[in-house]
């Protein structure tokens, strides 16, 4: 603390190219929520196209889809796809979960004054903010967006447009990525208070811990990926054209000899890392408002450490579960099956300590913990049904169904962002100083759980009846599946229900935020170091004084002392 | 904003201060870079037919790989010599030092500019084969970490480490330091490049 001379700063200071690792999450927590609204708006397109195919899309058909008199055309639902999926993944859920709740927390969890480079800090959330606006642009030009899936497959995301500038803003996307958990790895690593034992981090901090790793080692191999698919598409190359291809009625002239195998192997050696990095931070959340609201410590701390620490490891070699329909071999997918069962033996650990921790629990049910709970068996119902996914036999029936899309929507959407909610409501107090409306968090909590299960269970349903994904149609065109299209019609209307149902906590958030202060900085009555901070957190230095830490993290009604919660930093 | 610890003395626990913790983190992801397209390199060489990577290879000038490979050996050791010379308390010859690293730099890229050219002129490009697309690539990668690091040596090469220099000796030698890992680091990347894209 050797400046001790205030300098005022001014708005654009403060606010815009701050370095303050709070404002920095603040930023990042607003433009990545816009992004899931704007995601999820796409997506309310796709559905009401997918329930009323070849129908006028209502109000904003004449807008969009002009040329073709307001009907969605199939490239069009193909844009929407890949951009949802892109969007919902990259600038909505990752910025969500690293940079903004990594970002405001980490620091505050180990008792530090800032993330350790917060220069860096404030460039990766500029990189992203960059990244997202050449993804939003890549609307406008007249190529449109890109079309190919947020999976990018060769050899048509070689020629189909809009692919250019998604590969263009992938990489900034990519650039942010590493400089944010660079950065939240040298912060927990160094900046720890006095006292801060690695055993003593709250398990939040470790899931951040872990998912950095996930995104520092497996973010490289995509962006080589879309090095070599960008020289395809624009210095001529073939790294992912075969010889002797046939692109729209006649032969590609290119010198072949490419692999479009390779893409998949690179692509997907990221994107299964991906998932964990999508789910890690929301297990992180759980846990905390878990430990809480039971008001006891999370069962088997140890033991989840080393569950997601073992699940980081292994999901570095299970990526070619994604590909057994590619022909790569019987020793490959017996190899692949059998890392993807281990690697279900971390996840099944980490619900079971939850479910565990539940137990003899006097359980407050606050908005925070209604999410929080709801997340378990969601994520167990995503968990679950993706163990037949890992084994080929039955993969070879359902990939590429509306299972698949069931399955991995139940981790990311009722799983992950319920947990992102509970995460907002429990730290919101922290972050503004004002407590959430109960009532009005509730109205929101039981009609999204209902909508959310109203839109994906009927998906098992349709996908084990064999219909395909990405179909613009919705499988109109396939006789085999007309006994299971009568449920697009009801996912539609879940999902509008969805939609609206996100109107209490929208406005939840401006009222509470014109609402008074409260000068209680503790109203969980929480353990973790966060909580001794006053809310918010002075700017750049967070703590009034030098944090010194005294005991674990979830010191919950400890035998023969008055109150039923000691905090880390009480001596 | 500067109470944040341990930006220049070790953390006892770690051993280690932030920056360099950093560097090292952020050249994991580098190996992982490069060895994401060398597992590419190997991948597309078993798909091509016999001989058709060798054919190719062949066109290459090795001579002027072999230049290049001295060129940036040289300037690594210069590199280290330049913050040995910080430590030493040896402002002057830490200067000259980091000149001879930065012309060498240079050295290299000029003569992987001739090189390509060279190639442009014999009507080879990225999409005559698949192993001049590799080769451009890598290499073309592989000079941008170049410039890259060329242009922050430069920066501390200018008044500013004299200012720096003035202010905080060991901040100055930190960032040497820290520098100095990168750049060890590309070198290193070379040294892979070369043997697969010009020998094998
Ligand atoms: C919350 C409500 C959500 C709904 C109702 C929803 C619905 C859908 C639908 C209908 C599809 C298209 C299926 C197809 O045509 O094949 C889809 C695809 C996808 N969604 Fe979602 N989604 C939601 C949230 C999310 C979230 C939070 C994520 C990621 C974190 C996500 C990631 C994806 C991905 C990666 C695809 C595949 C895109 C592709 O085919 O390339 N979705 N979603
Ligand atoms: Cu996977």
């Amino acid at each position: 603390m050797s400046d001790n001379h205030h300098h005022e700063e001014n708005f654009f200071q403060k606010y815009i190219w701050s370095v303050d690792h709070k404002i920095i999450g603040i930023q990042y927590g607003i433009t990545s929520l816009l992004f899931l609204l704007f995601g999820f708006s796409l997506m309310a397109v796709m559905r009401y196209q997918l329930a009323y195919p070849e129908a006028v899309i209502p109000y904003i058909g004449e807008w969009f889809f002009s040329e073709s008199g307001g009907v969605m055309l199939p490239e069009n639902y193909n844009t929407l796809g890949a951009m949802h999926g892109t969007i919902m993944i990259f600038l909505g859920v990752v910025p969500l979960a690293v940079g903004a709740f990594g970002n405001y927390l980490v620091p505050l969890q180990v008792g530090a004054p800032d993330m350790a480079f917060p220069k860096l800090n404030a460039a990766s959330y500029w990189s992203y903010f960059v990244g997202g606006v050449v993804m939003m642009a890549s609307f406008f030009t007249p190529e449109g967006a890109a079309r190919s899936g947020w999976t990018s497959y060769p050899p048509l995301s070689i020629f189909e447009s809009g692919q250019t500038m998604w590969l263009l803003g992938m990489v900034f996307l990519i650039t942010s990525s590493l400089l944010g958990s660079m950065n939240i790895i040298v912060t927990i690593v160094q900046l720890r208070a006095p006292g801060l034992t690695w055993f003593r981090l709250p398990f939040f901090v470790w899931s951040q811990l872990v998912t950095s790793f996930l995104l520092i080692l497996a973010f490289p191999p995509l962006e080589a990926a879309a090095v070599l698919q960008l020289m395809d598409r624009i210095a001529g190359t073939s790294f992912f054209l075969p010889s002797g291809l046939v692109y729209a009625g006649s032969a590609v002239e290119a010198y072949g000899n490419g692999s479009p195998l390779l893409w998949q192997h690179l692509f997907w050696f990221l994107a299964h890392p991906e998932v964990y990095v999508l789910i890690l931070p929301a297990i992180g959340i759980v846990g905390e408002v878990l430990a809480n609201n039971t008001r006891k410590p999370l069962w088997g701390y140890k033991s989840l450490v080393y569950a997601i620490s073992f699940l980081g490891f292994m999901s570095f070699i299970v990526w070619a579960h994604h590909m057994f329909l590619t022909g790569m071999g019987q020793t490959m997918s017996a190899f692949f099956q059998l890392t993807t069962m281990i690697i279900s033996i971390p996840s099944v650990v980490v619900l079971t300590a939850f479910f565990i921790s539940l137990w003899g629990g006097s359980i407050r049910f606050n908005t925070p913990m209604l999410f929080a709970l709801a997340f378990l068996p969601m994520f167990g119902i995503g968990g679950l049904t993706g163990l037949p996914l890992g084994v080929a036999a039955s993969d070879i029936f359902l990939h590429d169904t509306y299972y698949v899309i069931g399955h991995f929507h139940y981790v990311v959407a009722p799983g992950t962002l319920f947990a992102l909610f509970a995460g907002i409501y429990y730290w919101f107090p922290k972050i503004t100083g004002r407590q959430l409306h109960e009532g009005m968090g509730k109205l929101h909590f039981y009609p999204s759980f209902l909508a959310m299960n109203g839109v994906f269970m009927p998906m098992f349903i349709q996908g084990l009846a064999g219909l395909s994904r990405r179909m613009y149609d919705g499988g109109q065109q396939y006789a085999h599946a007309s006994d299971v299209l009568h449920w697009n019609e009801f996912m539609t209307i879940s999902a509008f229900i969805l939609g609206l149902a996100q109107i209490p906590f929208i406005v939840n958030i401006f009222i509470t935020l014109s609402s008074k202060k409260s000068k209680d900085r503790n109203p969980w009555k929480a353990t973790t170091i966060e909580w001794s901070a006053p809310s918010p957190p002075l700017p750049h230095v967070n703590f009034e004084s030098a944090v010194e830490v005294h005991h674990g993290p979830y010191e919950y009604s400890v035998p023969g002392k008055d109150e039923d919660f000691c905090p880390q930093t009480t001596p | 904003m500067s109470s944040i610890p341990y930006i220049l003395e070790e953390r006892p626990d770690t051993g280690l201060n932030n920056a360099k913790l950093g560097i090292w983190i952020f050249l994991a992801s580098e190996v992982m870079l490069f060895g994401g397209l060398f597992s590419a390199y190997v991948f597309l060489r078993f798909a091509a037919p016999e001989g058709d990577f060798d054919y190719w290879g062949s066109k290459l000038s090795v001579p002027m790989a072999t230049f290049n490979t001295m060129v940036l050996i040289t300037s690594s050791v210069t590199m280290v010599m330049s913050w040995a010379s910080l430590k030493l308390q040896q402002f002057d010859k830490y200067k000259m030092y980091l000149g001879i690293t930065i012309l060498c730099a240079a050295a290299f890229l000029f003569v992987k500019y001739f090189e390509y050219t060279g190639k442009f002129h014999h009507g080879i490009y990225p999409s005559s084969s698949t192993f001049m697309g590799i080769y451009f690539t890598l290499t073309g990668l592989h000079v941008l970490h170049i410039i890259g690091g060329m242009v922050v040596l430069i920066f501390f090469w200018t008044k500013q480490a004299d200012k720096m220099w003035a202010e905080n000796q060991d901040l100055l030698a930190n960032r040497i330091e820290i520098i100095g890992l990168y750049w060890h680091f590309v070198d290193l990347v070379w040294i892979f490049l070369f043997p697969i894209l010009y020998l094998l």
